[in-house]
């Protein structure tokens, strides 16, 4: 029905713009990655340098290791978060289900920049959270750990990432029908019975959706550190970051790129193959 | 519906669902509360209420322009998005071509991938080019890296759509052109407004790609974001109540939109972030 | 010592009883006033059309609902106070309800292994299962990979294995194809036979029902209609809507005058009080007079050839008796007939039926 003229039409633009400002750009990430800095200048000399001064480096090594660390706890403490609200919101919230669906959803439209200064507000020294505790008599003296700490990190990402993580996981609880938890107790399963043998399982797709999206973009964000970490919480994209910026080592820098890019590339692979095992129809 | 007829609704998991609801909007709430504080940000309870930083905000000339560039680039961004999204659309549903499943993926990354990533390989394209940056590079940007927003959300509208009518139009006479302005396109009416939608406001928001091909002429985000390293003011605070409001608005309109459309995958596309069809 | 017959409670005291049970959703009353008792071992159906609560009744049983209103007992004991993983029911659901993670052998055997059953017990049940519904070859499969038929033997063995006191299917033979659809009847009716098993059967399917079943309750609109053996509810349907719900019927409605039952042109003894009355005459009741002789137990009435349609095994004419009334007959093959001819029915089959 569609003539060759028609196809090409609308194939090529796409292809050709996505090929220029995407794969380029991704492609000469890579091959700034083999370049390399020699006192300041940047020398088009073809080498694995970059990738063994990161390996060799136990500073990176440490933030990179932290960086893991906080991804970890940001992804694990939204699961916690969102897992029982998606399931509430599924099963057992009926009339309001849909007002409750848009409430969880709003915080995830309103800007990342936002939230995270609302967190800078409240956990400072002299901020929100401080002065409510000493008006209350609980403290009198401000906790200081609360700010610029890897906990504000994860406390700042876990608010963000939180939404992100329900949205996957709710769908997935939507989907599965209704008559396979009425089989279910119907042989005789009980409640938490059948949410371990039937509902868990069943929502696996979301739930690894959700928490690869969270723990990926929490790896890669720079922001956060910035806001609320302090020198302490420094991430693997700070310094990226860095190496672009006065530290002048877009080689060094393009190198961990790489690194984190073929790390996703890589966690997508793997979900996608899973997803595939598990998703169910 | 489990726990109907067993034991009932299950009171601890609403206890529970209602602390994480209070953990997901405190912050929010404390925010606009402290943006009518005279003290400043910070200490408790707030006295002295006062709407003197909302004033200061829209005396502010600073902030508005960097308003009015985040609107131009986000308007941009749209345009650039939907058009390509449409094609790219148009192309997946109906052409086969080389490299197809790659495209596909490539496609997707943006929005999987940590915007530092997309945002320094776009500053070495464009330093490479030598494209000088400014507003055009970050509107390049987001245009390029929302394409699969429009793709995915038009995609699914075109599997809606009867194929059916599209015969008929040529059946009638029409030439695949018209079909296309008279039948194809306002069928997708709403995907295209959902779609745009959630690009405008992810595009207005958007600060990783942003910090890296920014130019002199700043965006919203951006603008805020300098002022932070600076310190904090309520005035901050006041900006941010009323980026939560307009966002509500957004979502408000998006959400009605959108269950009028048979079957969203932006919401889809947020919902299955890893999905590949 | 008394000879006279006495009311001797039922041998068997009957498995399952619904007193006034009644089911609300909001406004709308799905179920009234429902009463039923089921006998152990018998295979009653649920017969209805859609939105005559025949499903809601069976969820009921099952436990997803709870009556708005009366009681339901199972052995004595009240049943609607249990949640449904509590009760010795098992349901075979319309849509199989199979479990997409597990395979064919981990479906059956899940009510087993959530009772905290053996390994080797569950795994030699679930064979016997498999056996005893012919899918043992299927054991390591997966759901979806099964035809709707297999689907629904799988879910059939699945509740079985269970040994439940109460096996209820909804509909489940509704989405197989006619032919597949009589093989599966008939392999059902075997089934109960040989398990012994009560079986509590939801159909809209009138033929299916009287196919199967020991009893037929009709529900109409959330009440009763009748409870009685498809012989019985087929010979002597209490009210027209159930005469003409089940098989079909011709409805002759007139009044009873002196003795003589008037109904358009055709008139004949019957002694009974004064009044409106409506009779339901199976068409099959209606033959060709053979001879002229005239019975007292008989109606003869000349009537013209409107219609024929051929059925194979029978001829379903439409003729006109005069004066409007027209009614089915059901002939065994008789050839292409035309013009007036006579007929004649037998007045112990003009069923006189309650008005709607």
């Amino acid at each position: 029905m569609y003539s060759r003229s028609y196809k090409s039409l609308v194939s090529l633009p796409p292809l050709l713009w996505v090929g220029l400002f995407l794969f380029l750009p991704y492609a000469l990430m890579f091959a700034h990655s083999l370049w390399i800095v020699r006192d300041g200048v940047l020398f088009h000399q073809w080498t694995f340098e970059n990738y063994r001064k990161l390996f060799a480096n136990p500073v990176y090594l440490e933030v990179l290791w932290r960086t893991v660390r906080i991804a970890a706890s940001v992804t694990f403490c939204s699961i916690l978060l969102s897992y029982p609200l998606a399931y509430y919101l599924s099963f057992h919230a009926r009339a309001r289900k849909e007002l409750l669906y848009q409430l969880v959803i709003v915080p995830l439209w309103v800007s990342y920049l936002v939230r995270g200064y609302a967190w800078k507000t409240i956990l400072g020294s002299d901020g929100v959270l401080n002065g409510f505790l000493r008006y209350l008599h609980i403290t009198h003296a401000p906790v200081s750990f609360l700010l610029y700490s890897p906990f504000a990190v994860v406390l700042t990402l876990t608010h963000i990432y939180t939404p992100f993580v329900f949205l996957p996981v709710y769908a997935s609880l939507e989907h599965i029908p209704r008559y396979l938890v009425e089989a279910s107790q119907d042989l005789g399963a009980g409640p938490l019975a059948t949410f371990r043998r039937v509902v868990l399982p069943l929502s696996l797709p979301g739930l690894l959706a959700g928490a690869t999206f969270a723990f990926v973009l929490s790896l890669g964000d720079f922001l956060a550190p910035l806001l609320v970490g302090g020198s302490s919480s420094t991430m693997i994209a700070n310094i990226v970051q860095s190496l672009f910026g006065a530290a002048y080592d877009w080689p060094l820098g393009a190198a961990i790129s790489v690194c984190i890019l073929l790390l996703v590339v890589a966690l997508l692979f793997l979900t996608e193959r899973l997803e595939k095992r598990w998703a169910f129809r | 519906m489990i726990g109907r007829a067993s034991t009932g609704r299950s009171p601890l998991l609403a206890v529970y669902a209602t602390l994480v609801f209070v953990f997901i909007y405190s912050p929010i709430l404390v925010l606009i509360v402290y943006s009518f504080n005279r003290d400043g940000v910070g200490g408790f309870p707030p006295r002295n209420l006062t709407v003197d930083w909302y004033a200061q905000l829209f005396a502010d000339g600073a902030i508005w322009d960097s308003v009015v560039n985040s609107l131009v680039v986000a308007a941009g961004a749209v345009a650039l998005a939907l058009t390509l999204g449409l094609l790219a659309a148009l192309a997946l549903d109906r052409a086969e071509f080389p490299g197809k499943g790659l495209f596909r993926r490539l496609v997707l990354l943006p929005l999987i991938l940590p915007g530092i990533i997309t945002g320094l390989s776009l500053l070495m394209f464009a330093s490479l080019a030598k494209i000088p940056l400014s507003l055009a590079t970050v509107l390049l940007g987001h245009g390029t890296a929302l394409i699969s927003v429009a793709t995915t959300e038009i995609f699914a509208g075109l599997q809606k759509l009867d194929r059916a009518q599209e015969e008929a139009s040529l059946d009638l006479g029409a030439t695949p052109w018209q079909t296309f302005w008279r039948v194809t396109l306002p069928n997708l009416r709403l995907s295209l407004l959902a779609a745009g939608l959630l690009i405008f406001t992810l595009s207005m928001d958007e600060i990783a790609v942003t910090f890296f091909l920014i130019g002199r002429d700043n965006t919203l985000p951006l603008e805020i974001w300098g002022r932070l390293r600076r310190g904090i003011t309520p005035e901050i605070n006041a900006i941010s109540t009323l980026i939560f409001a307009v966002s509500v608005l957004l979502i408000v309109v998006w959400y009605r939109i959108r269950t009028r459309s048979i079957g969203s995958e932006a919401q889809q596309l947020l919902e299955n972030p890893l999905e590949v069809e | 010592m008394n000879s006279a017959p006495t009311l001797d409670p039922a041998p068997n005291a009957p498995l399952l009883e619904l007193c006034n049970v009644a089911k609300r959703f909001g406004s709308r009353a799905v179920l009234q006033d429902v009463s039923l008792d089921v006998a152990a071992g018998e295979f009653l159906t649920l017969l209805g059309e859609s939105g005559s609560g025949k499903t809601t009744l069976l969820r009921l049983i099952a436990g997803f609902e709870r009556p708005t209103a009366g009681e339901i007992r199972m052995g004595g004991e009240r049943l609607d106070l249990l949640p449904p993983h509590r009760r010795r029911v098992n349901t075979v659901f319309q849509s199989y309800a199979l479990f997409p993670h597990l395979n064919v052998r981990e479906n059956v055997g899940y009510g087993l292994r959530v009772k905290g059953i053996g390994k080797n017990e569950t795994s030699e049940r679930v064979e016997q299962a498999l056996a005893m519904v012919k899918m043992q070859d299927f054991a390591g499969a997966q759901p979806a990979r099964l035809s709707g038929g297999q689907q629904q033997r799988v879910a059939l063995a699945r509740a079985l294995v269970n040994r439940p006191q109460l096996l209820l299917l909804d509909e489940p033979l509704s989405a197989l194809d006619a032919n597949l659809r009589k093989q599966m009847q008939s392999e059902l009716k075997t089934l109960q036979r040989e398990v012994g098993i009560t079986f509590l059967f939801v159909t809209h399917d009138q033929e299916e029902a009287m196919a199967l079943s020991d009893r037929i309750a009709l529900l109409r609109e959330g009440q009763l209609e009748q409870v009685a053996s498809p012989r019985e509810i087929y010979a002597r349907p209490a009210s027209a809507y159930t005469a003409q719900f089940i098989g079909q019927t011709n409805l002759l409605r007139g009044e009873i005058r002196n003795g003589i039952a008037n109904c358009g042109v055709l008139r004949w003894p019957l002694a009974a009080a004064d009044g409106a009355a409506t009779f339901s005459l199976r068409p099959e009741a209606i033959r060709l007079s053979g001879d002229a002789v005239r019975r007292n137990t008989e109606v003869k009435f000349r009537a013209g050839i409107r219609q024929q349609l051929f059925a194979g095994a029978s001829e379903l004419l439409e003729v006109d008796a005069g004066a409007g009334q027209v009614l089915r007959v059901r002939v065994p093959p008789s050839g292409v007939l035309t013009g007036e001819h006579e007929l004649v029915f037998s007045i112990a089959d003009a069923v006189r039926v309650k008005e709607s």
